[in-house]
């Protein structure tokens, strides 16, 4: 049973003091939605709970184990997404996505990935290098991703940014089918997204 | 896919140093191949630079034998620190380093995946290219096989070093000119011992007790600095 629990954060960047204990818990099939005003620290509490920024204060727990205890562990759970999506631009769509996926151990095969990428709306584009893709195509490998990376906790930092009606759709069909395994999405945005069992936390400036 | 593998995502998805260092090696080999403008202008630089000498300082023949080493060692330290910026700024900027830090694999494995593969693209080339070099410079035979030994072993430590105060300017602003006040006087040493193997060689003397000592410097830089570079790069993540 995937949990994931966050005891009592306080985060801050820099001098500023963004949010101070706060405790949430987001079980298997749900999803946290953080919402807030720019500059509320949003993506200061993604990083704490990816493990990347550390709290000054408070604990993140992924199935009730502190997530410094065992990192690999941890990590091999966790798909984090923030709002440099780690895209090489000498690198064909196809390329970029098998290294995003063998980074994480994950041994997906070329027909799955070619699958993936059409499903994303790549299909004629996979061959390309990145840099000649748009905004919105570029976040499409993403989506790719989320599509063969089987990680239980996806930690996502506006991932609808750039993408079109049809991306943001197929955004929405994806997280409910993570929600529907079990999974867990702990994700910052300002838009709407129509997917169930979302809860809610808001983050004041 | 099933629920199945939500519950063992953990057990599908093993981290190992092995894995880490070999994915870290071959995509930064990839890029440098899809992008050869940059090994190119390292190796140029350190071509065009080695070659000036002996046009600069005149043709007699004592004078650049015995300059030669020291300079083509110089040109090789300068040309290999040329490319030490983009070792990992550019994975910085467009969030890549994170997406390693948050892999399964521990971090000092693709830390030394990356820095091998720059020894590969700026060290390995100026080794194999030094004999050439040193022929302008009328080394003999076995000096010339020393100076290439010695930079074999020599430009490996460089990388290394180079990689540490790569990864503490990582986000600093004039970044680069604090690299060079950092990383230049560190190279010192293995500038010493490496030109002095082929100086030692050509007057006639052993060039073993230079190589053993660079050799033991590059197992030494080899064990230690690989995770000084980690924790600079969590530092510059944080």
């Amino acid at each position: 049973m995937n949990v994931l629990e966050a005891r009592s954060l306080t985060g801050s960047r820099g001098e500023a003091r963004l949010f101070r204990d706060l405790s949430f818990g987001v079980a298997a099939g749900e999803w946290l939605a953080v919402r807030g005003p720019n500059g509320s620290g949003k993506t200061t509490l993604l990083r704490c709970v990816a493990g990347l920024t550390r709290p000054d204060a408070g604990d993140v727990l992924w199935n009730g184990e502190l997530i410094t205890r065992d990192r690999a562990h941890f990590h091999a759970d966790l798909l984090y997404a923030g709002h440099l999506d780690a895209i090489k631009d000498d690198l064909s769509a196809e390329e970029n996505l098998a290294s995003a996926l063998a980074l994480r151990g994950v041994d997906a095969g070329a027909e799955a990935i070619r699958a993936a990428l059409g499903e994303a709306g790549l299909d004629k584009r996979r061959q390309l290098p990145a840099r000649r893709l748009s905004a919105g195509q570029r976040r499409r490998i993403g989506l790719a991703r989320l599509i063969l990376d089987p990680a239980p906790l996806w930690t996502l930092d506006e991932p609808l940014t750039a993408l079109d009606d049809a991306g943001q759709r197929l955004f929405a069909a994806l997280l409910a089918r993570h929600l529907a395994r079990g999974g867990v999405a702990l994700i910052a945005t300002h838009q709407a997204l129509d997917a169930p069992a979302v809860r809610e936390l808001r983050m004041d400036a | 896919m099933s629920a199945a593998t939500h519950e063992s995502g953990a057990a599908l998805l093993a981290g190992s140093f092995g894995a880490g260092f070999a994915w870290a090696f071959a995509r930064d080999l990839t890029i440098a191949w899809r992008h050869p403008g940059e090994t190119l202008l390292v190796v140029a630089f350190f071509v065009l630079v080695a070659s000036l000498f002996p046009l600069g300082v005149g043709a007699e023949a004592q004078l650049l034998e015995r300059i030669g080493p020291g300079v083509i060692w110089v040109c090789a330290l300068l040309a290999a620190f040329l490319s030490l910026p983009a070792l990992f700024a550019s994975d910085h900027a467009d969030g890549s380093l994170e997406q390693m830090a948050l892999s399964p694999h521990p971090m000092a494995s693709w830390v030394s995946g990356k820095i091998a593969a720059h020894w590969a693209t700026s060290g390995l080339p100026l080794a194999v290219l030094s004999p050439l070099l040193g022929l302008q410079y009328g080394l003999d035979a076995d000096t010339l096989a020393v100076l290439a030994l010695a930079l074999l072993i020599g430009t490996p430590v460089l990388s290394l070093l180079g990689a540490a105060c790569t990864a503490l300017t990582l986000g600093a602003r004039g970044g680069g000119m604090l690299l060079a006040l950092l990383a230049l006087p560190l190279f010192v040493p293995v500038l010493i011992f490496g030109a002095g193997a082929a100086q030692a060689q050509a007057s006639g003397l052993s060039a073993l007790p230079h190589l053993s000592l660079l050799g033991a410097g590059l197992i030494v830089a080899a064990m230690s600095l690989p995770i000084a570079v980690c924790a600079a790069v969590r530092v510059a993540l944080d």
